[in-house]
């Protein structure tokens, strides 16, 4: 293991001695059950303040008997309320109770589950499904302790103050709960391989919770334990200012369960491992055992305050501190650490197979509710009948009364009063969205320079195309198969770090392109949007879809495909990027009634002026 | 529901806290808009600023935060006070706190624009308008967390306020138009997805912020984040000063902004500092200029000099440059690329 001199980072976080059997040796094993149970005590002892746990784990025995723990642990009287994934704005955050209202001939509000959680915990399903904008809304209610509701004639502001149990059944590394979600949830903790045998009992009875809690407020750190932690953060790479915090709340839980008002070396090495460890993005460079005089120059990775402040520290017991948390959560991070970097090469590979990513794609998002707005129904839009009789409903008193002043009393009145103001359309979040996939043929045929001019129109449609919130998704092929290179994105700044640096080479799976591109077309309509498709290939296929040379087979596996994608009826611009016309590519732009292109020299401009255009024939 | 975290003990992030300043200095400079990682503060340091800000002088009774010195012209069509003082009545003056409103997400169009009034309709039988948050955001400060995540329908009626300053219902047979008129502040992570350019537009000054790397100020966050949790009014009360003092100055600057001279030289460094970049238009050469002006308020100084210009030119242009996406700079390194080009390295 280096040891001195060298701050060179290190992406992966893997020394260059440093191997994972050499961790293996010494590495304090952790019964998975025994972690899992303390964190259930401390979410017990403090739901709001720890945020809560992401819990990585499918359904099954294991999940089930920790959850049922959590409930024991939690007093009797703390709420604890299950958030389908589909909930509605209405019921997560509140807002008008018609049934209530009618019946009282007044405004009567509703409480959103935020608020009936209050002083519990939530239990988010599928969490790796939640969308951004559910995820900002729960984050401001977390970072508030309160929900601020505006909606439907109501105006409130209402305190709680909630743990969170985000339970993710996300199966490959592509899906996750969202970064916001993670951010503030100071548990990641995985339940997963844990069979009926591994589950055991709590550790905790529900009085030394209660203990616990009515200890929590008089527990006090020392200062040089909160630097040690931040250092510690700090050297594993964790970025996020949450999660030092969490460490600290999380060291002060243990040492209120432990019924000591006094945080200790074993609180805070355990907050480390628990709380910085499934965080941390490298591994400290720290000699296990220093040498005395060498351990002042190895210190933080970020060289800043580099001697003057250390030396300042003369204090002996200081130095060890950060070290010894340092140590015990590095022994928690190699196998996290290595398996999701495994995780993520693992990706890039199945990427490859298309039909997974595709089902999974389509299970993100599927029938999501979108709600309704006040609007014409007349426009073309579809009126949300039941949106409409409820705005409608409140009104009705108000009307009878208006309209008995002038109606004909021998003519009885509509049995409800319906004005244009109350008319609710559907909303389609994403009918008139396009989203346009890009297939590339990155093969050694098509030479590297087409996908530099791709990329370029890429990142040109993205730019033009914010003010149309369209959304633009890039699908490359090359070697054995087809890769999802940008699922659809509006964001820029995520499209240029995906898009920088993808490399170019190896046969033409063309038919997995194809059909990498009518997967995601079809997913994309499923969602309510309008996909149209652009191919970028020379028309010269050598590898099948099973990803075997032979150009024969692989030719007429890109015919099928090429036929397939004919049948969804999307829109398709072929753009022949062989440096002259090819009949080949002409006619397998034939085959998918695609519009044909040569375009011999491609520049990004031009293309991004035929994208366009392509899109709107589809739209309309 | 938790008490705000005060601004003077927010560690760093200068820039995002100058550029708040600034538009509590010169509301006219137009919104701000912090982008940012997660976790940096952004809404922290949003919420924090309503303490500092000075009182103003509103109509009593007046449900717009009505202008007493503009009473005539900014009342709506239902606002009962405007018509008492129509006829003959004395207006009566009052000190409010500039409203610094909170516009979240899953709102519904009718609260945001104001609709009838449920109460009454139900209880009395009567229509009243009851205004939403644009008229309680009037003369004051609408801010929008994860505004990129905000619905589009919002946006639209956003859009189309913030540039006429104006706020009119047409609905259930009345017809309401008030003033509207606010600093629209908003913060989101780009991450999460982008903003559209029109509402970006709307935006006087733009800041990035970023989380601090140095564990010295990290330290300093998370300790300061922990007491604060720990014991709200403690802290409050130790940093009760340090706010006095900056709430003082934003008043001084206040009164000073007006008279501070803007010498041609600096106007014609401003105008080829733009042309330089290519900025569409005079209102980045504005906003430059307006914020220069309200930060040498601030710095209690007569006159804009370039040092002034210098601090603001990042936030007052970043969101302006025509989009290069073949360009990897960031817009932050073009700006301050031509800023050397123009006004030379610092001394």
């Amino acid at each position: 293991m280096e040891i001195l001199g060298s701050f060179a980072p290190d992406p992966a976080g893997l020394g260059p001695g440093q191997t994972p059997a050499d961790e293996a040796g010494d590495r304090p094993v952790h019964d998975p059950w025994t972690d899992a149970a303390l964190v259930a005590a401390m979410v017990a002892v403090d739901p709001a303040g720890l945020g809560g746990v992401m819990l990585k784990a499918l359904p099954g025995p294991a999940r089930d008997a920790w959850l049922e723990m959590l409930r024991a642990l939690l007093p009797a009287e703390a709420p604890l309320r299950r958030v389908p994934l589909h909930v509605t704005d209405e019921r997560l955050l509140g807002g008008l109770d018609l049934a209530a209202t009618l019946h009282a001939g007044r405004p009567v509000a509703e409480k959103g589950l935020l608020v009936e959680a209050d002083g519990g915990v939530i239990v988010l399903a599928m969490a790796e499904r939640l969308t951004q904008a559910f995820a900002a809304k729960l984050g401001m209610a977390v970072d508030h302790g309160a929900v601020r509701v505006e909606r439907d004639g109501i105006a409130a502001l209402t305190p709680t103050r909630f743990g969170v149990v985000a339970l993710d059944e996300s199966v490959g590394p592509d899906e996750g709960p969202p970064d916001a979600l993670m951010d503030r949830l100071a548990f990641h903790m995985e339940l997963e391989g844990l069979r009926q045998r591994d589950i055991g009992e709590a550790l905790h009875e529900a009085d030394e919770i209660r203990a616990a809690r009515e200890l929590l407020a008089s527990v006090t750190i020392e200062d040089k334990a909160l630097e040690a932690l931040c250092g510690a953060a700090l050297s594993m790479g964790v970025a996020s200012l949450r999660a030092p915090l969490f460490a600290l709340r999380v060291a002060r839980a243990a040492a209120a369960l432990d019924r000591r008002t006094a945080v200790e070396q074993d609180d805070l090495t355990l907050a480390a491992r628990l709380v910085l460890a499934p965080r941390a993005t490298r591994i400290p460079e720290m000699p296990p055992p220093p040498p005395p005089e060498e351990d002042e120059q190895d210190e933080e990775e970020p060289p800043p305050p580099p001697d003057e402040g250390e030396e300042e520290r003369q204090d002996e017991d200081d130095k060890p501190l950060e070290d010894q948390i340092v140590d015990a959560a590095q022994a928690a991070i190699p196998a996290n650490l290595l398996a999701r970097l495994m995780a993520a090469a693992d990706r890039k590979r199945r990427q490859g197979i298309l039909g997974r990513s595709g089902e999974q794609r389509k299970a993100l998002t599927r029938g999501r509710p979108i709600g309704s707005r006040r609007g014409d129904p007349r426009a073309g839009a579809r009126l949300a009948l039941i949106d409409t009789l409820r705005s409608a409903a409140p009104w009705q008193p108000l009307r009878r009364a208006e309209m008995a002043q002038w109606a004909d009393p021998d003519r009885p009145l509509p049995r409800v009063l319906v004005r244009k103001d109350d008319f609710r359309i559907t909303r389609f979040k994403k009918r008139s969205q396009a989203v346009i996939i890009f297939a590339v043929d990155a093969s050694g045929s098509s030479a590297i320079a087409r996908l530099g001019e791709a990329k370029g129109a890429i990142e040109l449609l993205l730019a033009d195309c914010y003010a149309r919130r369209d959304q633009v998704a890039l699908i490359a092929f090359r070697g054995k198969g087809a890769e999802t290179l940008l699922p659809p994105t509006r964001s820029l700044a995520r499209a240029k770090k995906r898009l920088a640096g993808f490399p170019g080479g190896g046969g033409t799976p063309l038919a997995a392109g194809i059909e990498a591109a009518h997967i995601m077309a079809e997913v994309a309509r499923t969602r309510g949007e309008t996909p149209s498709v652009v191919i970028l290939t020379d028309g010269r296929a050598n590898v099948t879809l099973e990803g075997i040379g032979g150009r024969a087979k692989a030719e007429e596996d890109a015919k099928a495909a090429a036929e397939g994608m004919r049948a969804i009826g999307v829109s398709v611009l072929l753009v022949d990027t062989s440096l002259r016309p090819a009949p080949k590519a002409e006619a397998l732009a034939h085959t998918m009634g695609a519009t044909y292109m040569p375009l011999p020299r491609a520049d990004a401009r031009a293309l991004s002026v035929a994208a366009r255009s392509a899109a709107q024939t589809a739209d309309s | 529901m938790a008490m705000a975290f005060p601004f003077s003990a927010i560690v760093g992030q200068d820039e995002m806290k100058l550029a708040l300043l600034i538009a509590a200095v010169d509301q006219g400079v137009g919104g701000v808009m912090v982008f940012g990682d997660r976790g940096t503060g952004k809404s922290t340091a949003v919420r924090a600023l309503a303490a500092l800000l000075p009182p103003m002088s509103v109509v009593k009774g007046c449900r717009f935060n009505g202008d007493p010195k503009r009473h005539q012209d900014s009342c709506a069509t239902t606002c009962d006070i405007q018509g008492k003082i129509a006829d003959g009545a004395p207006m009566e003056t009052e000190d409010a706190a500039v409203p610094v409103v909170d516009l979240p997400l899953g709102a519904t169009e009718d609260r945001v624009v104001g609709a009838l009034d449920l109460e009454r309709a139900l209880t009395q039988g009567e229509k009243a308008f009851e205004p939403g948050l644009l008229a309680r955001a009037h003369r004051g400060f609408l801010y929008i967390d994860e505004v990129n995540l905000l619905e589009d329908h919002l946006v639209d009626l956003l859009l189309d306020v913030a540039a006429s300053g104006e706020n009119v219902v047409e609905r259930e047979g009345l017809s309401v138009r008030h003033p509207a008129k606010f600093v629209l502040v908003g913060s989101g992570n780009p991450e999460e997805g982008e903003l559209r350019p029109q509402l970006l537009d709307r935006f006087g000054l733009a800041v990035e912020v970023t989380t601090p790397k140095e564990l010295e100020t990290r330290v300093s966050v998370v300790r300061r984040r922990d007491a604060f949790e720990r014991d709200p009014a403690g802290f409050l009360a130790t940093w009760q000063q340090a706010e006095a003092g900056e709430a003082q100055r934003i008043r001084e600057a206040r009164d000073r902004v007006q008279d501070v001279e803007v010498p041609d030289d600096v106007l014609n460094t401003v105008a080829k500092l733009c042309m330089t970049l290519g900025t569409d238009g005079l209102r980045g050469e504005l906003t430059v200029i307006r914020a220069a002006r309200a930060l040498a308020a601030l710095e209690g100084d007569v006159e804009v000099d370039e040092g002034h210009v210098r601090k603001v030119a990042s936030m007052a242009l970043r969101h302006r440059l025509r989009r290069d996406p073949l360009d990897e700079s960031g817009s932050t390194v073009r700006v301050e690329r031509a800023v050397v080009e123009v006004l030379g390295e610092v001394a």
